[in-house]
């Protein structure tokens, strides 16, 4: 079911369709929680967050509302907020949201069996443990542009923030990645 | 410590890969039921293994709403279908706070633990509620509960309300038996399995059906001239030197022994 459609049968029955949202978004949203704190179980509680958030949301709205709804950037948005409402209320992240000093590194558990870490590729194993060190700022740009696979308009309402920003927050967390990626890993990822 | 490597950078489109590639993480299988139950849309159930065997747990939210044996739960799953009106989600596995809570309450633990008993009556919450006050290795009669609850002469209706309790060996009706001593009916699989539940918290069903069948209701202290239930924690550590039987509080009355304030006995109602 396309997001059109999904908004439209949000429109109509709205206890009736709400499972199918559930189902389009779970594996994208949780991917997305996990990379962006670290831990699968802060990522699933955050993902079940977002998607209770977006029902009660959802029974406030009217259908008129509902149907004329972009689900994509407005889940996003919503588990953005989610994450950054549990870090105030003390729930202590895994790895540090505002990682900018050696000191907020954290060790991350990267939530996965070691046969699911043999079959990706070394680079990804190595992308996750330097992605856990990006500035939030940049981790949320890649994670949402490339993981999530947002349009920069969507990035931009999902983040109110102006394209021409977003834009240009990707295209440095890119290349801040990339050339640390390339460098010493003992100075990126070296701490595990 | 990482051994220090030299590694070229990755091309823009090799990142983007393997950016791809760490985001395929599949929700686990509790994240649907989670979010359904607690939105109010949905009942999830979940196996648990209990000293009776597999049980299946339903909850929604953080909330257990029914428990029932594993083997009957077909029946269960339309069963709670019908009281709730909305669709069961089938579980794997316990989600892990909940199988804590449940461990500990089943442990003898007493840790609030989360229950939804909507759609049954007040009096239904009531008995329920009471029974929930029984501690772990102790019982009490049914008797007992409805004169707690302030209804003295409903004692088959305490009886049918334990009967109906949807949520078993969590809210321990086990440890309700009637006032004869024997030990009564059980809803979740019969008698033999209520003497199971007792002997794994450490009763004697076998010395409450023999203390019954004496016609012994109450146990005393000859030091301190108070009476109590048989099981009551305070019951049990008079030394057999100093333990008196009686078989009614009448009897207790008579000789001057007053009623334990902790397993409040007085009763002279029977089942």
């Amino acid at each position: 079911m396309c997001d059109q459609d999904l908004a439209r049968a949000l429109a109509g029955d709205l206890k009736g369709n709400f499972e199918q949202l559930v189902l389009a978004y779970q594996d994208r949203l949780y991917a997305f929680a996990l990379r962006l704190v670290g831990n699968a179980h802060d990522a699933e509680e955050i993902a079940q967050d977002t998607f209770l958030r977006a029902y009660q949301a959802l029974t406030t709205y009217p259908a008129e509302r509902r149907r004329d709804l972009a689900p994509r950037p407005w889940l996003y948005r919503i588990a953005l907020n989610v994450t950054r409402n549990r870090r105030r209320s003390g729930h202590a992240p895994a790895t540090s949201l505002n990682a900018d000093g050696p000191e907020d590194r954290q060790p991350i558990d990267c939530a996965e069996s070691p046969d699911a870490w043999v079959e990706r590729s070394e680079l990804s194993v190595r992308l996750v443990a330097t992605l856990a060190l990006l500035p939030e700022r940049y981790r949320i740009a890649l994670l949402l542009r490339h993981v999530a696979g947002l349009g920069y308009g969507e990035m931009a309402a999902a983040l109110n923030r102006p394209v021409g920003t977003v834009k240009s927050d990707v295209h440095r967390a890119t290349s801040i990645v990339r050339q640390a990626l390339g460098g010493e890993l003992s100075e990126v990822g070296g701490s595990r | 410590m990482m051994e220090t490597q030299h590694a070229t950078a990755p091309s823009a489109r090799q990142l983007v890969d393997a950016l791809r590639e760490i985001g395929t993480n599949q929700a686990p299988a509790s994240l649907l039921p989670a979010v359904m139950s607690a939105a109010g849309l949905g009942i999830a159930c979940a196996p648990y293994h209990s000293v009776l065997g597999a049980v299946l747990v339903a909850y929604r939210g953080s909330q257990i709403c029914g428990l029932r044996l594993a083997s009957q739960a077909t029946e269960f799953e339309r069963e709670l279908a019908e009281r709730y009106g909305v669709p069961i989600y089938r579980l794997g596995v316990l989600p892990a706070n909940l199988a804590r809570a449940v461990r500990r309450r089943l442990g003898g633990e007493r840790t609030p633990i989360q229950t939804d008993l909507s759609g049954l009556t007040p009096f239904e919450q009531a008995v329920l509620a009471k029974t929930q006050e029984i501690p772990y290795g102790e019982v009490r009669p049914y008797a007992w509960i409805a004169r707690e609850i302030g209804a003295p002469r409903a004692v088959r209706a305490v009886g049918s309300a334990l009967a109906n309790n949807p949520i078993p060996l969590v809210i321990p009706c086990h440890r309700v038996v009637r006032s004869d001593g024997r030990l009564g009916n059980y809803s979740l699989g019969g008698g033999e399995a209520k003497r199971t539940m007792l002997r794994a918290e450490g009763s004697d069903p076998d010395e409450l059906e023999k203390l019954a069948r004496d016609g012994v209701r109450y146990v005393g202290s000859d030091t301190t001239r108070i009476f109590c239930f048989p099981t009551c924690r305070h019951a049990r550590r008079v030394t057999e030197r100093h333990r008196v039987s009686f078989k009614s509080d009448a009897e207790a009355a008579a000789s001057g022994y007053r009623p334990c304030r902790v397993c409040r006995p007085v009763t002279g109602l029977t089942a």
